[in-house]
C-alpha cells in the first residue's frame, strides 16, 4: 500500500507532511522542520552527529528512511531544554556539558547529548563502561571524550537525585588574575548544546541554488575532452561551468598559487580529486545526477606514488619547477666532528602515514550575490581573509568585492586553511547571479581537501657512552602530494624540528618537500613535528636501550634548557620549561609503578603484557622564520555599556572566543557577558591573520588585550579631562568608573565620550616580535611550549592487539589562559595523537584513494580513551599575553612515540612505521604459540 | 535521480510477497536498511523504484518459543536480540556476536536478517547462528519454507533467495537444554574496514569432562560461512583436554581456507591467531555449559 503522507510527533509537536522520494529523517528534520541541530557529519552510519530519539531509541537519522518515521515520536536536540515562562531552562545534560566543557567545536554535540539522554532514559546510573558502550559510534574529534563521560555522570547524578549539579574540579594558573587563569565557560556553549548553534549548511538562503564538483578522479593524466552538453540540458540544471569560464587567475594556493580552480583541456591532472567541472542546480540531487553526465577523456601519465620515486631521475614532472617543492636544510656546528666525537653512532629510518583531519563538519561554502555587485561568501575557514584573496584572484576582482563571513566551524586541525569549495561556489553564484550552496559529503571531504604529510625520517644519532648525544643528522622526505599549499612550512617546521627538543653541539638536516600525485599535504596539527618526533623520539629510546640507560635519564641529561641553543641557532633566554615537564611527569609515572619501562605481565591473564614509555617534544607559537607575524583587534564601546572585540581569526573550536571575551573583561574591569566577540569577518573584522601554528592565543590574544588597554586608557583620559580629575584617581570595576564621589557607567562614559565627539572605539595592530629566516642563526620564533608524555600500553601477545590504558601529558605554555579550554585541548590532543598512532591511516593506492569513506578510515572514539592525567608547566613567557604560549598543537604531538616506546618495553619490538599494526608486531614478537 | 521513489510499509507477510511481485520496479525490500541505503548511496547498488519496508510485519518481529525450538524474526533489531531473555539464555553466541555488531544506534534499526542476507563469509550474526545450527524460514509466493542455514548461502554476497520473490521470515535455533552452551569472539583490528580478522562461535555440550558433541563456526574461513566440522568430529566424544583441544585446532586450520584479505589480515596472520582464538571461544562455551 502506497502512503503518500508522513505523520509524526517531533518535539511533542504532530506534522504532517507529504512524503518525497528518497527522504532521510535527517534530510527532513533539517530541510522541512529546520531542526538543524540535527547535525550530518558523514552520511554513512559511522559517526553518530545525526542521532535521534525515535520511540525513545536512539538511531541514526542519516540512514533512516523518512517514510519509516510515520506515526512515530522523535525528539531532536531542540527538544530537550523546557522554557518555562518563555526563559530557557536547560536540560541537565545540556548544562553539564556547558559546565564541564564538552564543549568545543560542538558539531558532533547533539548527537552526544541525544545518545547520552537515551542512555540515561534506560539506565538511570549507568557504569563507565556501560556509558562507553551507548556512546561508542559516536565521535567527536575534539576528542573531549573524558569530558563528555564526566559530564554525563554528573547529569545522570542530578537526575537520579535531584541535587544541583556536581562541577568539575579545574585547575587554576598560578599566574591567575581577576578572570584570566581561572574557569570561564565558553560563549557559545549554550547555543551549541541547544542546536541553535549555526553552522554553514544549516544556512539556507532564497533562490539558493545547489553546486556540486565534477573531479578528474584519475591521478595523474593530461584532459583530452570535457563534453558537458549533457549535464546541461537536464532540467534545473543553471550553469555547468569549465575552466574557460574562469575570468581571472586559474590557479589559487596560500603560500604557492600552483593550484588550478578547473582543469582545462590539454592540461595536467595532478590528483584524483582535481576539479575539471563544476554545476549548478536546483536541488543538490539534480547537481549530482548532472555531475555524471559529464563526460571527459584523459590521456594517463605514469603517477607518482611517492617522494622517494619522484625524486628519481627519469620521472614525470609534476609543475614547472619539477617535483622537488623545497630542500630545506638546518646547519649548526660540524656534524662530522660531533660524529668523530661520539661514541657510538645510531641509524634508522622511520616512516609515517598520511592522515585526514577528519573534522566531524564536513566542508560547506555559500556564496552570495548582492545587490550592489558584491559577493558574499559564508565558510567555516581558518583565514578568511586568505580566501578572500583567492577568491578575488581567480574571479579578476579587487578583495574588497568579496565578503568572507565566517562560521562556526565543526573542527579544522589545519584542515580549513586551504580553498575547499569556496571559488567554486562563487564561480557559480556570479554566473548564475542565486545563491549557490557546495556541501562537500564525507567521500568528498576526504578526497579532495589537503593532509598530513607522509613522510620518510632517517635519523643519525652519535652518543658518547654516558649518554650525550654529540651529533644528529635527519634526511626527510616529505609527500606533498599534488599541491604546494603549505606543504614548504610544514616540512620547514618538521626538519628544524626532527632532531628534537634536545641540545646538540652539532645538527645538520635535510628535507626535501616533494609533490606526487597523491591528495595534496598541508597543515594539520602539529605541522610536521608529529611525524618528526616520532622519528627522534623512537630514537632516543633506541639509545637508551642500547646504552642501558633509563629513558627518562638519557632525555635528562639532552633536553633543552634556559641557555641551549636550538638547532636553528637560537639561544633559549626565558620559558623553557622542559625539565619540569620530565621531572613532574617521571614523579606521576614513578608513583605507582617505580618501574615503568619494565614489561609487567597481567597475573590474571598472562597474555597481557604491560609497560610505559615516554616521549618529548617542542613546539613553535607564530608563524617564525621571518615572517611578519601580526593581529588587528578592532575594540568598541557602545551606548549600552557593552564591548565589542572584533578580529578576522577563527574559532573553529578550539576556544578563542572565549580567551578574547575573557582578556577583554580583565583589562576592562567589565563582566565578561558584556563582552560581545566578532571574528572571521572580512567586512566588520580586521584581519587577525591565519589560524595556524598555535598563534592565536598569543597574536590575536595581545591585540585584544592592546586593544582594550588602550580602549581603556582613553576612558581615563576623557574623563579625566573631562572631569578634571587625576588620572590615577579613576577605578574602572565592574563596568563602572569611580573617581572622587562620582560613579559613572560603561553606558554612560560612552555617550558622553561620543558627545563630545570623541570614538569610544580603538583599532590596534600588534606585531609579535620579530623573528629570523631559517638559516641565519638568529631567533626563528619567538616562544616554544614544551611538553613530556607518558603511556602506559596493554599488549595482547596472542594477536598484536595494543591498547593504551594511561596518559600522563605534562605541558609547559607559559599561563593557562582558560584551564577549562586548555583541558579540552590537553585531551583532545593526547586522543588525537593515538589516533595517529594506532588507528588512523590514509591509504593511497597508485594514486587512487582507499579511504575515501570514514567507514575506511578510524578515528578514535571513546572505548579507546585512557585515563589521561594533566600536568601543567607554566614557565611564562615575557611577550605572552600574561606569559601565554600555544598549545594547540603540542598537547598531540608527542603522544604517537610515547606508545610505540611503551610497545617496546612491553614485548620488544621496535616500532618504526606508523599507524601501528597489530600483525606486525606479532609477527616480529615471533610466533610464541609455537 | 533519486535513491527510491515510493516507501512501501506492508502490515502482513502476503502483503509484503504482495508488493514485492507487483510494485513498479526495480522493487527491493529493506529491513534496517543500514547497508542497503549507504549501498545505494555509495554506488553499490543502483537506485530503485520501490523499497518494501519488513518492519511492520508481525512474523518478522517476533521472538518466541516455537515448540523445541527458538524463532527470531529477521527483521528483530539488534539491540532486541541483545536485550531479550529468551536468547540470552538459548543463544550466548548471538548475544555476543550481535554486541559486537556497530554502534548503539546502527543496533537499533539494524535486523539479523539483514546480517545474514549479505551472505558475508564473516558476518558476526551469520557466524553465531551457524553454530547454533539454526535453520531459516524463507517465504515465498506459494507459502513458507524451511533450510538448513548453510543452504541460505551460495558465495561471498550471494544467497539462495531468490530476491524478486522471496524473503527471509526468521530463524529457528534449537532451545539449549542442559549441559549445552555456546559462545562467540571475534579478533579486529583498529584501522581500515570494519570487517572482523577472524571471528569464532562455538557451541558445545557437555557431560562432566567429555565434549557430547560441538558446533564450530569460523569467518571468514572460506566463501561461504565456514563451518568447521572436521573439527567437530574430531573433538566429539573426547574429553576436555588440552591435547584434544590442540588436536582439534590442527584439524580446523587445515580445513579452513584462512587467505589474505588486502589492507585486513594476511593468511599468516589468521593463522596464527587462529588457535588463541578459537581455544579461547571453546573453554568460555564449556566453562557455560556446565550443568548446576
Amino acid at each position: 500500500m502506497k502512503n503518500n503522507t508522513i505523520t509524526m510527533t517531533v518535539n511533542n509537536e504532530i506534522h504532517t507532511l507529504p512524503i518525497k522520494p528518497g527522504e532521510t529523517l535527517a534530510a527532513l528534520l533539517r530541510e522541512r522542520l529546520h531542526l538543524t541541530g540535527t547535525k550530518i557529519g558523514c552520511e554513512e552510519a559511522e559517526c553518530g552527529a545525526c542521532t535521534v530519539l525515535v520511540n525513545d531509541e536512539p538511531v541514526l537519522s542519516c540512514i533512516y528512511p523518512a517514510g519509516r518515521a510515520d506515526g512515530k515520536t522523535i525528539v531532536t536536540i531542540e527538544g530537550l531544554a523546557k522554557y518555562v515562562d518563555h526563559v530557557m531552562k536547560l536540560h541537565p545534560l545540556q548544562e553539564a556539558f556547558v559546565e564541564h566543557g564538552a564543549v568545543q567545536c560542538g558539531f558532533c554535540i547533539p548527537g552526544q547529548i541525544m545518545t547520552a539522554f537515551a542512555l540515561l532514559k534506560r539506565n538511570p546510573n549507568p557504569s563507565q563502561d556501560e556509558l562507553r558502550d551507548a556512546l561508542k559510534d559516536t565521535l567527536c574529534r575534539c576528542a573531549g571524550y573524558p569530558m563528555i563521560e564526566k559530564a554525563i555522570l554528573a547529569a545522570a547524578h542530578t537526575l537520579r537525585t535531584g541535587d544541583p549539579l556536581p562541577l568539575p574540579e579545574i585547575y587554576e594558573s598560578i599566574h591567575k588574575r581577576k578572570l584570566v587563569g581561572r574557569k570561564h565557560l565558553r560563549p557559545d556553549a549554550v547555543d551549541k548544546v541547544t542546536g541553535k548553534a549555526i553552522f554553514t549548511d544549516d544556512l539556507q538562503f532564497d533562490n539558493m541554488l545547489y553546486g556540486k564538483v565534477r573531479r578528474a578522479m584519475v591521478p595523474h593524466a593530461i584532459l583530452k575532452k570535457l563534453d558537458i552538453s549533457k549535464a546541461k540540458a537536464v532540467e534545473g540544471v543553471l550553469a555547468v561551468l569549465t575552466a574557460e569560464d574562469i575570468p581571472g587567475e586559474q590557479n589559487h594556493g596560500v603560500i604557492i598559487s600552483d593550484w588550478p580552480a578547473l582543469i582545462g583541456i590539454d592540461q595536467q591532472v595532478r590528483y584524483v580529486g582535481d576539479a575539471i567541472a563544476i554545476i549548478a542546480a536546483e536541488t543538490p540531487e539534480i547537481a549530482a545526477y548532472a555531475a555524471r553526465l559529464i563526460e571527459a577523456e584523459f590521456e594517463p601519465l605514469p603517477v607518482i606514488s611517492s617522494p622517494v620515486q619522484a625524486m628519481e631521475e627519469g620521472q614525470p614532472q609534476l609543475h614547472e619547477k619539477g617535483n622537488l617543492l623545497k630542500h630545506i636544510k638546518v646547519r649548526k656546528g660540524d656534524v662530522l666532528k660531533g660524529f668523530e666525537e661520539a661514541d657510538q653512532v645510531f641509524d634508522h629510518t622511520f616512516h609515517t602515514q598520511i592522515t585526514d583531519h577528519a573534522f566531524m563538519e564536513p566542508e560547506c561554502s555559500i556564496a552570495v550575490p548582492t545587490q550592489e555587485g558584491r559577493m558574499e561568501v559564508y565558510v567555516g575557514s581558518q583565514i578568511p581573509y586568505e580566501d578572500r584573496r583567492q577568491i578575488a584572484r581567480v574571479m579578476g576582482w579587487e578583495e574588497s568585492r568579496v565578503r568572507v563571513i565566517g562560521q562556526k566551524m565543526g573542527g579544522g586541525f589545519g584542515g580549513k586553511e586551504d580553498i575547499a569549495g569556496q571559488i567554486h561556489a562563487v564561480l557559480l553564484a556570479n554566473v548564475t547571479g542565486r545563491p549557490v550552496k557546495l556541501l562537500y559529503d564525507r567521500h568528498e571531504s576526504l578526497i579532495a581537501h589537503p593532509k598530513r604529510h607522509a613522510t620518510q625520517i632517517r635519523v643519525r644519532i652519535g652518543v658518547k657512552n654516558n649518554g650525550r648525544i654529540t651529533a644528529a643528522e635527519t634526511e626527510l622526505f616529505g609527500d606533498t602530494g599534488a599541491y604546494a599549499s603549505l606543504g614548504e612550512k610544514v616540512m620547514e617546521r618538521a626538519t628544524t624540528h626532527s632532531a628534537g627538543p634536545y641540545d646538540i653541539p652539532h645538527v645538520r638536516n635535510d628535507c626535501f618537500a616533494v609533490y606526487t600525485n597523491n591528495p595534496p599535504a598541508g597543515a594539520f596539527r602539529g605541522f610536521g613535528v608529529t611525524q618528526s618526533a616520532f622519528a627522534i623520539e623512537s630514537m632516543m629510546d633506541m639509545i637508551a636501550h642500547q646504552l642501558g640507560m633509563d629513558p627518562v635519564e638519557l632525555r635528562r641529561m639532552n633536553i633543552l634548557h634556559l641557555g641551549s641553543v636550538t638547532n636553528t641557532g637560537q639561544a633559549l633566554v626565558e620559558s623553557v620549561g622542559l625539565t619540569e615537564c620530565l621531572e613532574k611527569l617521571d614523579a606521576e609515572m614513578r608513583k605507582t609503578n617505580p618501574e615503568p619501562f619494565k614489561a609487567c605481565i597481567d597475573p590474571e591473564e598472562p597474555n597481557l603484557v604491560r609497560a610505559w614509555g615516554i616521549g618529548c617534544a617542542y613546539k613553535n607559537t607564530g608563524l617564525g622564520g621571518g615572517a611578519p607575524d601580526f593581529a588587528n583587534a578592532d575594540i568598541e564601546l557602545f551606548d549600552d555599556g557593552k564591548v565589542e572585540i572584533r578580529s578576522s581569526s577563527a574559532e573553529l573550536g578550539q576556544g578563542l572566543v572565549a580567551v578574547m571575551q575573557m582578556i577583554v573583561s580583565e583589562e576592562l574591569s567589565i563582566l565578561p557577558e558584556n563582552v560581545r566577540v566578532l571574528v572571521m569577518d572580512t567586512d566588520l573584522s580586521p584581519d587577525g591573520g591565519p589560524t595556524t601554528a598555535s598563534r592565536q592565543t598569543y597574536i590575536t590574544g595581545n591585540a585584544c588585550r592592546f586593544a582594550a588597554q588602550t580602549l581603556r586608557q582613553n576612558i581615563v583620559n576623557f574623563l579625566s579631562k573631562k572631569f578634571e580629575v587625576e588620572p590615577q584617581k579613576i577605578t574602572l570595576k565592574d563596568g563602572f568608573a569611580y573617581f572622587e564621589n562620582k560613579k559613572l557607567s560603561f553606558n554612560e562614559i560612552a555617550k558622553q565620550m561620543k558627545a563630545l565627539g570623541e570614538e569610544p572605539r580603538v583599532l590596534y595592530k600588534y606585531e609579535a616580535p620579530e623573528t629570523q629566516p631559517l638559516g641565519t642563526g638568529g631567533s626563528m620564533h619567538f616562544a616554544y611550549s614544551y611538553s613530556v608524555q607518558a603511556a602506559e600500553v596493554e599488549v595482547n601477545k596472542l594477536t598484536g592487539e595494543v591498547r593504551v590504558l594511561k596518559v600522563i601529558s605534562a605541558n609547559d605554555l607559559g599561563m593557562a589562559i582558560n584551564p577549562l579550554g586548555l583541558q579540552g585541548q590537553i585531551e583532545g590532543g593526547v586522543m588525537m595523537g593515538l589516533g595517529h598512532c594506532l588507528t588512523e591511516e590514509f591509504i593511497v593506492e597508485d594514486g587512487h584513494v582507499i579511504s575515501d569513506q570514514l567507514a575506511r578510515y578510524r578515528i578514535p572514539g571513546i572505548k579507546l580513551t585512557p585515563e589521561i592525567t594533566s600536568i601543567i608547566i607554566e614557565h611564562p613567557t615575557a611577550d605572552g599575553p600574561y606569559g601565554a604560549k600555544g598549545v594547540g598543537e603540542i598537547s598531540s604531538i608527542p603522544t604517537t612515540p610515547a606508545i610505540t616506546n611503551a610497545i617496546f618495553h612491553a614485548v620488544g619490538v621496535r616500532i618504526d612505521k606508523t599507524p601501528v599494526d597489530q600483525e606486525q608486531i606479532l609477527k616480529a614478537m615471533g610466533n610464541q604459540l609455537d | 535521480m533519486y535513491q527510491w521513489q515510493e516507501y512501501r510499509q506492508p502490515k502482513s507477510l502476503a502483503e509484503a510477497i504482495e508488493d514485492l511481485s507487483n510494485a513498479p520496479v526495480p522493487a527491493v525490500p529493506i529491513a534496517g536498511g543500514t547497508d542497503l541505503l549507504l549501498d545505494m548511496r555509495q554506488g553499490r547498488h543502483s537506485n530503485v523504484h520501490t523499497l518494501i519496508d519488513l518492519t511492520n510485519i508481525p512474523e518478522m518481529n517476533t521472538i518466541e518459543i516455537q515448540g523445541e525450538s527458538l524463532f527470531i524474526g529477521a527483521c528483530v533489531s539488534i539491540n532486541r536480540i541483545i536485550n531479550d531473555p529468551l536468547v540470552q539464555r538459548n543463544a550466548q553466541a548471538l548475544i555476543e556476536a550481535c554486541d559486537l555488531i556497530a554502534g548503539p544506534q546502527v543496533r537499533n534499526i539494524a535486523t539479523l536478517g539483514g546480517n545474514v542476507a549479505h551472505a558475508l563469509p564473516a558476518a558476526d550474526g551469520t557466524i553465531a547462528l551457524l553454530a547454533l545450527s539454526a535453520t531459516a524460514n524463507v517465504a515465498f509466493p506459494g507459502g513458507v519454507r524451511t533450510m538448513q542455514f548453510q543452504e541460505l548461502f551460495l558465495g561471498p554476497g550471494k544467497t539462495s533467495i531468490d530476491k524478486q520473490t522471496e524473503l527471509i521470515v526468521g530463524f529457528s535455533i534449537p532451545l539449549a537444554k542442559p549441559g549445552q552452551a555456546s559462545a562467540f569472539k571475534r579478533i579486529m583490528r583498529p584501522q581500515g574496514v570494519a570487517l572482523p580478522i577472524l571471528n569464532c562461535a562455538v557451541w558445545v555440550e557437555r557431560e562432566g569432562n567429555r565434549i557430547n558433541a560441538s558446533r564450530i563456526a569460523v569467518g571468514p574461513g572460506g566463501p561461504r560461512p565456514f563451518r568447521a566440522t572436521k573439527a567437530e568430529n574430531s573433538i566429539s566424544g573426547q574429553y576436555f583436554n588440552d591435547d584434544n583441544i590442540s588436536k582439534a585446532t590442527e584439524v580446523l586450520l587445515e580445513q579452513g581456507s584462512f587467505r589474505t584479505s588486502p589492507r585486513r589480515a594476511t593468511s599468516e596472520y589468521r593463522k596464527s591467531i587462529l588457535p588463541g582464538l578459537f581455544q579461547g571461544t571453546f573453554k568460555k562455551a564449556w566453562s557455560r555449559a556446565v550443568v548446576e
